[in-house]
């Protein structure tokens, strides 16, 4: 069993599924976690609207994002950010587009439509008469949020807007559907490569455990913080 | 956009020569539908039972029960199903692991076991905060009516912190069933890989994958509808629902 384990190929292969692999996974959450929070918030501010068109179309879109596996979502930007970058440059074939970028686009769109979830329920957390209070007092819409409830509203989901990038960290692993070299793509690779399939999942394992873990106990603890000076 | 649209292609013969495209991917949700139920199985008993022991007095077992919930919940999906199928039958006496190996329909059965773990600790955590959501006076009453501490889990507290937790838990559901299509990296023809091989076959990729997004729209629509029925008639008096359960997919 464990006896004859080769333990040297992950030192080995250190370098590449750190360097290569980690760092790419850990640019995806952090780029993907910035604008997913950024057109999530867009999303709520219009799924919260009064104007119908505009939250109907941001409802129709969070609800078709939830109700699609990541792994499709990944398929299907895939497929279709060639297609429209043809459209857009108006190229005479489908144009290449890199896999970081690919993946950018994917997590993006697609945790925007969590952090929407949660920015609504950050916002609708504030109660109403600050809102009223913002307009007696003469500030406009744009004001009134930016100033007095998005703040408030960021403040109070700090901790599970962080719990979503930790699951938006795990969440990346899934780039392996379409041959990205995460972190997980990288160590396979090495797995595949020099048949040391059980080493190198094992490993990658312990390693996503450790960063999950120590991030979601470094949530908890700034929740409780958040908690005592609310 | 330059991009030959065939929608007729769901109703020309796939390669296995008896179905039609519209076919296989019928029989893609089907497996879909049979992961994600027979999954669910597994994730409401073991989740049960995990959720239960993080609320009991017993240090020890609410410390196992936490210690489950922390494995299954910081190591991504994908990896746990590769740590069950690839890594399992090496790492256990050769005679299992061949045994593993040669099953029939092992990434059915891999899928199922490895979802069903892995949905059973987001279980225990919507049982446990349905527990404890419950006025401690529940409990102690329990106990001074003279019922044991499993008598008064199984005639006290869970009847009312299963219909309190209903909501998060249809939640989960969906979850469980969006998450089966992560088993299409170990070889199981669910519906995201039966669309993903039609593409393969005849190129016509956004009929394919549009194929089954209505498929997963249609099976997320009666779901919720379905459990927004059971919720209204097993609703407790009283009791607002719990808050959204933890973001996931």
């Amino acid at each position: 069993m464990f006896s004859n384990f080769d333990w040297d190929v992950i030192a080995r292969s250190l370098p590449y599924i750190f360097l290569d692999g980690m760092w790419f996974t850990l640019r995806l959450t952090a780029i993907a976690t910035a604008g997913g929070i950024v057109i999530g918030t867009l999303l709520a501010l219009m799924r919260l609207s009064s104007f119908a068109p505009l939250s109907i179309f941001a409802g129709g879109y969070v609800n078709l994002m939830r109700s699609m596996p990541l792994v499709l979502v990944i398929f299907w930007i895939y497929f279709l950010v060639p297609y429209i970058g043809q459209w857009v440059t108006g190229a005479s074939r489908p144009i290449q587009v890199g896999a970081l970028v690919t993946c950018l686009v994917t997590f993006t769109i697609f945790e925007a439509a969590y952090f929407c979830e949660i920015m609504r329920a950050g916002i609708q957390s504030i109660p109403r008469g600050q809102t009223e209070a913002a307009k007696a007092i003469g500030m406009t819409y744009w004001q009134s949020m930016g100033d007095i409830i998005l703040p408030q509203a960021f403040r109070n989901m700090i901790p599970v807007l962080l719990t979503q990038t930790i699951v938006l960290f795990q969440d990346t692993s899934l780039v392996y559907v379409i041959s990205v070299t995460d972190f997980l793509g990288a160590a396979s690779k090495i797995a595949q490569r020099d048949s040391r399939l059980v080493e190198m999942y094992l490993f990658a394992a312990v390693i996503y455990f450790i960063i999950s873990l120590g991030a979601s106990v470094l949530v908890r603890k700034l929740q409780r913080r958040v908690a005592i000076v609310r | 956009m330059k991009y030959n649209w065939n929608w007729g292609i769901f109703f020309e013969l796939s390669p296995d020569g008896a179905h039609t495209y519209l076919g296989s991917l019928m029989f893609g949700m089907v497996w879909t539908l049979a992961t994600a139920l027979s999954a669910w199985i597994i994730a409401l008993a073991i989740g049960s039972v995990i959720g239960v022991l993080r609320t009991a007095p017993n240090v020890w077992l609410a410390r196992f029960a936490n210690g489950y919930v922390e494995l299954f919940r910081n190591i991504p999906l994908l990896v746990q199903m590769f740590l069950w199928y690839f890594v399992l039958p090496e790492v256990v006496p050769n005679a299992i692991g061949t045994w593993l190996k040669q099953l029939p329909n092992a990434s059915f059965y891999t899928a199922v076991v490895c979802l069903g773990l892995y949905t059973a600790a987001r279980v225990a955590e919507q049982l446990r905060a349905g527990i404890l959501s419950l006025r401690s006076g529940q409990r102690m009453a329990g106990l001074a009516v003279g019922l044991t501490l499993p008598q008064t889990y199984r005639y006290v507290l869970l009847p009312m912190a299963y219909r309190i937790i209903l909501p998060p838990l249809t939640s989960e559901f969906l979850n469980i069933i969006k998450n089966s299509a992560v088993a299409l990296t170990i070889g199981l023809v669910e519906l995201t890989a039966a669309a993903r091989s039609m593409q393969e076959f005849t190129f016509q990729v956004f009929e394919a994958f549009t194929g089954a997004t209505i498929l997963y729209i249609i099976i997320n629509i009666v779901v919720v509808n379905g459990m927004r029925i059971l919720e209204r008639r097993l609703s407790v008096p009283g009791y607002i629902s719990l808050g959204k359960p933890a973001a996931a997919h």
